[in-house]
C-alpha cells in the first residue's frame, strides 16, 4: 500500500497543507464578513448577515470611479510598457555577440530588481525633488521651469510605470533569454543559408521561439492588471497626487486597516479579487482557442 | 560566414542602444553612491554627477549615530534569518513529497496550493486570522503568514523531477533506505545550487519587505529597518537624527539629503558586496522556474 509505505511523505508534507489552509483558505472563508456587518466580539461566524449591502455602498461611492479608473489605468499602462520591453531587451542581448559586454549589460540591469520598493521609491523622490532633485536641476539647467512630480497627478502614472520597467526589465527578461538559448541554432544556420537577414531572422524564428514563454507571461500580466503593485503607489502617494494614485488596494488598506470597517473593505477587495479571477481566466481560454499554449 | 554590411551597422545600433539603457539603469545607482559621500551643499548645487566633491561622511555618521535604526536592522537580520530558514524548510518539504510520481494525491494537492496564487481573501480577512491568532506585533506575524511560496515550491519540485535520477532514489529504496533518509542523504546533497537560489530569493525578500510589518506591527521597538526607511525616505521625517536647535535650518535641511543618499546606501550594502557572488545562482534559478513544470 503506497500510502502507508510513504508516510513519511505525508507527515512532511501535513504542515504545509496546514499552512495553506489556515493562512489561505480560512481567510477565503473569512470573506463572507464582506456580506456581514462585522462586528468584533461576536466574530466572523457570529456577525449579522446584510447581503449586498457593503458592495452598494462601494458601487454608489464618490470615488467609485476614480478608483476604478485609476486602478485600471495604471495596470493597463503598465501592461502596455513593461510587457514589450524586456521581450526587446533580451532579443537584443541575445544578438550582442561579445559575452563579456553580454554579461556586463545582464549584471547591471538585474541589479534593480534586488533594492527595496521603499528605496525605489526614496530615489524617484530624490531624484525627482523640485528643490533638490537632479532631473530637475538638469531641465534648469536647460532654462525650464522645476517640475513638481510628486504631487502633480497628471505625472503620477508615467512616474509608477517607467521607475517599474527601470527597476524589473532586466529581471524580466531572463525568462526570455533562457528561452532563447533554447532555440537550436541550426535554424539560423539554415535561414542565413537561405539569405534571410537579421530582422527576418528575429522576425520568423527567434519571436516563434518564445511565443510561448509569451503567452504564459502575457496571461499572467493581465490577470494581474488590476492586482497593480500596491505596495510601491502607497508609498508614492501623497494627498496631493491622490486624484491620480488612489487605487483599490490602497482604498482597502485606508478604510479597512486604518479606518476599521473591516466588512467595507472585505467587499472591496473581495471585488478585486473576483474581477482579477476573473479576467485570468477570460484570457487564459483566449490563448487557448488561438495559440494553443495556456496556463491551464 | 561573413556578415553582410547591414548586418554589421545592425550590430553596431544594437550595441549603441544596450550600452545606453546600461548606463541609464547604472547612473541612478552610481549617483546615490557619490552623493553619500560628498558635502550635501555641493550635492543641492548640482556640482556632483561624475565624481564625489568634498568628501563628507556626514550622512553616515547621523545614521550611525541613531540607536532606532540599528535596531531596525538587527529586527531585520533576526526576521531574515529566521524566516528564511522557515521558507527554504516549508519548500522542501512541499516540493519533495510533490516531485514524487508516487506521492498518492499529488495532483489534487497540487491544486490546492496552486489555487492560492490566483485567488485570495484578501488584505483585511488576512488581517483578521492574524489578529484572531493573537500574532499581532509579535515576530510571528513577519514570518508565519509569509512561510512559503507556491512559486518556489514548483520551482524546487521541477528542479527535484529533473535534476536528481530516479535510478538513484530507487537504488536507495531497494537497500531499505526509508524515504526521509533518501531525502536527507541523496536529494538534498544533490540540490546545492538550488537551495541556494532559495535562500537568496527568501532572504532578499525578507530583507526588503515593509508592508506585513506596517500593518502587523505597532510597536517601534519591533519594527524593521525599512519602515524607519521609510520614514527617512519617503516621509522625510528625521527630527532625531537632524537636531534643528543648534543648526541652522539650511544646514539641517542639507544633512537631511546626505542622510537619505547614505541611508539606501547602508541597507543595500550586504546585498552589494554579495551580487557579484550570488549572480550566476539567481539566473540559473529563474532559468529553472521557466522551465515549465
Amino acid at each position: 500500500m503506497q500510502v502507508r509505505r510513504n508516510w513519511q511523505l505525508y507527515a512532511l508534507f501535513a504542515p504545509v497543507l496546514l499552512y495553506f489552509i489556515v493562512f489561505h483558505y480560512v481567510p477565503m472563508y473569512g470573506v463572507q464578513i464582506a456580506f456581514k456587518d462585522f462586528i468584533a466580539n461576536k466574530g466572523i461566524m457570529d456577525s449579522p448577515w446584510v447581503g449586498f449591502k457593503h458592495f452598494e455602498r462601494f458601487f454608489d461611492s464618490f470615488y467609485f470611479w476614480r478608483i476604478i479608473k485609476n486602478t485600471m489605468g495604471i495596470g493597463l499602462y503598465e501592461l502596455a510598457v513593461g510587457f514589450p520591453i524586456p521581450i526587446i531587451l533580451a532579443l537584443m542581448i541575445n544578438e550582442a555577440r561579445s559575452g563579456r559586454f553580454r554579461r556586463f549589460v545582464q549584471t547591471v540591469t538585474y541589479a534593480p530588481h534586488f533594492l527595496s520598493t521603499v528605496v525605489v521609491v526614496g530615489m524617484i523622490m530624490m531624484f525627482l525633488s523640485p528643490v533638490s532633485g537632479l532631473v530637475n536641476s538638469i531641465i534648469t539647467s536647460f532654462g525650464g521651469e522645476p517640475i513638481a512630480f510628486m504631487t502633480e497627478p497628471s505625472w503620477f502614472k508615467s512616474i509608477y510605470v517607467w521607475s517599474g520597467v527601470w527597476q524589473g526589465m532586466g529581471w524580466s527578461s531572463i525568462i526570455y533569454l533562457a528561452a532563447l538559448a533554447g532555440i537550436d541554432p541550426q535554424l539560423h544556420e539554415a535561414a542565413k543559408v537561405d539569405g534571410a537577414g537579421w530582422l527576418r531572422r528575429i522576425w520568423h524564428i527567434n519571436l516563434p521561439g518564445i511565443a510561448p514563454t509569451m503567452t504564459i507571461l502575457l496571461i499572467l500580466n493581465i490577470g494581474s492588471v488590476l492586482g497593480v503593485g500596491f505596495e510601491k503607489i502607497f508609498l508614492m502617494q501623497n494627498s496631493l497626487n491622490m486624484e491620480a494614485s488612489d487605487v483599490i488596494a490602497t482604498n482597502v488598506y485606508r478604510s479597512g486597516i486604518l479606518g476599521a470597517q473591516y466588512s467595507f473593505s472585505a467587499a472591496v477587495g473581495l471585488f478585486n479579487s473576483i474581477v482579477n479571477f476573473i479576467m485570468l481566466i477570460t484570457v487564459n481560454r483566449i490563448a487557448r482557442k488561438v495559440s494553443e499554449n495556456s496556463l491551464w | 560566414m561573413p556578415q553582410s554590411r547591414s548586418e554589421r551597422i545592425a550590430g553596431v545600433f544594437i550595441y549603441i542602444i544596450l550600452s545606453f539603457i546600461t548606463l541609464l539603469v547604472l547612473y541612478p545607482l552610481f549617483f546615490v553612491l557619490i552623493a553619500s559621500i560628498s558635502a550635501p551643499e555641493t550635492v543641492m548645487r548640482g556640482e556632483v554627477w561624475l565624481w564625489p566633491k568634498e568628501l563628507s561622511f556626514v550622512g553616515y555618521e547621523r545614521l550611525f549615530a541613531n540607536s532606532e535604526l540599528m535596531r531596525g536592522f538587527l529586527n531585520t537580520l533576526l526576521y531574515t534569518t529566521t524566516g528564511t530558514a522557515l521558507n527554504v524548510l516549508m519548500t522542501i518539504a512541499a516540493a519533495y513529497p510533490l516531485s514524487r510520481a508516487d506521492f498518492n494525491g499529488r495532483g489534487i494537492f497540487t491544486a490546492i496550493i496552486v489555487f492560492t496564487m490566483f485567488f485570495s481573501g484578501g488584505m483585511i480577512p488576512n488581517y483578521l486570522l492574524v489578529k484572531e491568532l493573537g500574532m499581532l506585533d509579535t515576530i510571528w506575524a513577519i514570518i508565519i503568514p509569509s512561510a512559503v511560496s507556491v512559486w518556489n515550491i514548483i520551482i524546487m519540485r521541477t528542479f527535484f523531477q529533473s535534476s536528481i535520477p530516479k535510478e538513484m532514489q530507487e537504488a536507495a529504496f531497494i537497500d531499505g533506505a526509508s524515504n526521509m533518509r533518501v531525502l536527507l542523504r541523496i536529494v538534498l546533497p544533490l540540490s546545492g545550487p538550488i537551495l541556494a537560489v532559495m535562500v537568496l530569493f527568501y532572504a532578499v525578500g525578507h530583507w526588503n519587505s515593509y508592508f506585513s510589518a506596517l500593518i502587523y506591527l505597532s510597536d517601534r521597538a519591533n519594527y524593521p529597518m525599512q519602515l524607519f526607511l521609510r520614514e527617512i525616505l519617503v516621509q522625510g521625517q528625521m527630527q532625531e537624527m537632524v537636531d534643528i536647535s543648534d543648526d541652522s535650518l539650511a544646514r539641517s535641511l542639507m544633512d537631511a539629503e546626505a542622510i537619505k543618499y547614505a541611508a539606501v546606501i547602508v541597507t543595500n550594502l550586504p546585498m552589494l558586496l554579495l551580487y557579484p557572488f550570488l549572480q550566476k545562482y539567481f539566473v540559473k534559478g529563474v532559468m529553472i522556474g521557466a522551465i515549465k513544470g
